[in-house]
């Protein structure tokens, strides 16, 4: 036993390395992938470009880091702090219509500029995109908050139902929301378009400049895992994680459970809220009826596929998830109609496949692609120190007499 | 001996009542500054749930906790605690997937004061906070004898360490009660024997009281400066350990019942 447990010491004293080298190798491929995309695509031959753009196009990779940015926010909620969000949608849904409410015509009576690149003569709310992710981030907060704080006091499940519960009403508050006593909150079923471009440096960046939003989606993603990481090595990050080991042994060491639960659900809203304008700014416009209950269970799943409460591991399950729903299915499924002279409809067997592809990660490596190493450690100890735990199993139940 | 201090700790005319079942009742009790008292009883006479009302886990059906002359009936688990009312448990309650350390950190959150921004910046207040909490929980484990084991998750330490790991623990809050359930539960008597002298260890240097509830009667005889015991929820004598060997209701309700279970 000692030297199971040795090893895993040793091991544990590696961590803060392991977290630079993955930072690192994060800015790299970034930078790889960016110069891959701008320099070295469009001199390559048209064929390879053609298959770029079916198997790998940029927009999909755009849309991917989105999911990223809302994965890590639901990450702290779900993977630091143990608290199980089915309705992280609202969050997203609520950034996305600051973005509409702050940076497009949808205000037209009103007519303010401020740090956008848009036309002085548009009418409406223009401010800038760090402000409106700024605003977008203060107010999910708010609304995490908000949220949080009655139904923070449950526990696990009914916490979960209580909170599919907000992610359902929230998007329909959003759809019906054309005509709340005479004021337009957010054009119902019309949703808000176009949304402003993304001013960088005096630039307008166009739905083509892809690798300038690239950019900025990565940062945002970066800065995420940073904040992340931050929090969790801090003050907060413990208590967080102390809530998920032992909640009453928590209280009993004075941590304050409402409150810290409450930070990470707020810390969790406000990158649902920054992932929502970064969406909006991606698609040009906001669509209530594209905030469903899928996305809160796709955010799960990358969480959860991924390997929970391990940063790097979310940001792989995300990519993936992304991938594969946006690009990945159809174009692997029309590669196989073409090539078998078949007519299915991939796209629309996408949650089979995601279901089905849960149901496999649950049996044969319930941790995730890249575990938090202390999860792996739970999951696994059955198959190898099994004589590690009897004795505590004796003595606790010596205990019980 | 400590026992003429002034009580630190009073519990007065503590009743608790589960659905008409009286788990306590009409107990009052003090822990004096600085000595080692405890609380001693059958399975099921109410102990635990005694220290459940002293650590604000269970509101009382009537009476009041004061510490330090201040009312504190009611008052939520982590404010208790963060007053100075520190515990361990019964049944081992470490934060399993944590480090030793990380453990004991956890308990200092109450004294620690970096927010959300500064953690994420590390502003210099927050780095001298971090490294000067990593350093006292460092000291904390070493003092309790295991600060080798610093960085290991705390499942994965043995049952005596984790035994020491949860004082340690209770300690980073810098209490002036320590309430230590049952704490040589699962020890063999050497390890008993050691336990009873880290006691007084804790309560001397750490300049604390302590209440201890336990079993092994040959750890509360030496441990003690004064016995508390209960039966069916009800005070039935008080005194020194020699008085509490002689005194026949206890012999009666406790020790020789205890002596029958114990062969």
């Amino acid at each position: 036993m000692s030297i199971i447990t040795r090893k895993k010491g040793a091991s544990k004293k590696k961590a803060p390395a392991s977290q630079r080298t993955w930072s690192i190798g994060f800015l790299t491929l970034a930078v790889a992938v960016y110069i891959f995309y701008t320099y070295i695509v469009p001199h390559t031959p048209d064929g390879f470009q053609n298959q770029i753009q079916t198997w790998f196009p940029p927009s999909a990779l755009n849309e991917a880091l989105v999911w990223v940015i809302a994965a890590l926010g639901l990450n702290i909620v779900v993977g630091y702090a143990g608290l199980l969000d089915l309705g992280f949608v609202a969050f997203w849904a609520i950034g996305g219509y600051t973005a509409g409410w702050f940076m497009s015509g949808f205000f037209y009576q009103i007519n303010l500029h401020f740090g956008s690149e848009s036309a002085k003569s548009f009418p409406g709310i223009h401010l800038s995109f760090w402000i409106v992710l700024l605003l977008g981030a203060l107010i999910c907060a708010f609304f995490g908050i908000l949220i949080g704080a009655p139904t923070l006091r449950l526990k696990s499940d009914y916490l979960a139902i209580v909170t599919l519960g907000f992610g359902e009403i929230i998007p329909q508050v959003f759809v019906n929301g054309e005509n709340i006593h005479g004021f337009n909150l957010s054009n119902g079923t019309k949703g808000i378009s176009p949304v402003d471009n993304i001013g960088l440096f005096g630039k307008r960046l166009g739905p083509f400049d892809l690798n300038y939003k690239y950019m900025i989606f990565v940062f945002m993603a970066g800065l995420m895992v940073f904040i992340s990481l931050r929090l969790r090595s801090g003050r907060l990050g413990r208590a967080w994680l102390a809530i998920r080991e032992d909640e009453l042994a928590a209280s009993m060491m004075g941590v304050p459970l409402m409150k810290t639960k409450l930070s990470a659900y707020a810390v969790g809203a406000i990158s649902g809220g920054l992932a929502g304008v970064a969406y909006a700014t991606h698609v040009n416009g906001i669509f209530a009826e594209r905030f469903q209950f899928s996305i809160s269970i796709i955010l799960l799943a990358m969480v959860v596929l991924g390997g929970m409460g391990n940063v790097w591991g979310v940001m792989v399950g995300a990519l993936l998830i992304a991938w594969v729903n946006s690009t990945g299915l159809p174009a692997l499924g029309n590669e196989i109609n073409s090539t078998f002279n078949t007519n299915i409809n991939f796209p629309s067997y996408t949650f089979l496949i995601f279901g089905g592809l849960l149901i496999l990660m649950m049996l044969f490596r319930r941790e995730g692609i890249l575990p938090e190493s202390r999860l792996k450690m739970v999951l696994h100890e059955n198959d190898d120190d099994v004589e590690n735990e009897a004795p505590h199993r004796n003595i606790s139940e010596e205990e019980a007499l | 001996m400590a026992l003429d201090s002034a009580p630190v700790l009073e519990a007065k005319n503590i009743s608790v009542e589960f659905g008409g079942l009286k788990a306590v009742e009409d107990v009052s009790f003090d822990i004096p500054d600085r000595s080692v008292v405890s609380l001693i009883g059958p399975n099921g006479a109410g102990k635990t749930t005694f220290f459940n009302v002293l650590t604000g886990l269970y509101k009382p059906t009537s009476g009041f906790v004061i510490y330090n002359g201040e009312d504190i009936t009611g008052v939520v688990p982590h404010k208790i605690a963060e007053k100075g009312v520190a515990r361990t448990f019964q049944n081992i309650r470490l934060f399993g997937l944590m480090t030793a350390e990380e453990n004991v950190m956890v308990a200092m959150h109450s004294h620690l004061k970096a927010g959300i921004i500064g953690t994420i910046i590390g502003s210099p207040l927050q780095r001298r906070e971090e490294r000067e909490a990593r350093e006292e929980a460092r000291a904390l484990l070493t003092f309790v004898g295991i600060g080798k084991t610093a960085m290991e998750f705390a499942r994965n330490l043995s049952y005596g360490d984790q035994r020491r790991l949860e004082v340690a623990r209770a300690l980073a809050l810098r209490p002036k009660v320590l309430l230590l359930d049952e704490p040589t539960a699962g020890m063999n008597p050497q390890e008993s024997a050691v336990f009873v002298d880290f006691v007084h260890k804790v309560r001397d240097e750490k300049n604390l009281a302590i209440l201890l509830i336990e079993h092994d009667m040959s750890v509360v005889m030496k441990v003690s400066e004064r016995i508390t015991v209960l039966d069916r929820g009800m005070k039935i004598a008080e005194g020194s350990p020699a008085d509490i060997k002689s005194n026949p209701r206890v012999i009666e309700a406790y020790l020789g019942k205890s002596a029958e279970v114990n062969k």
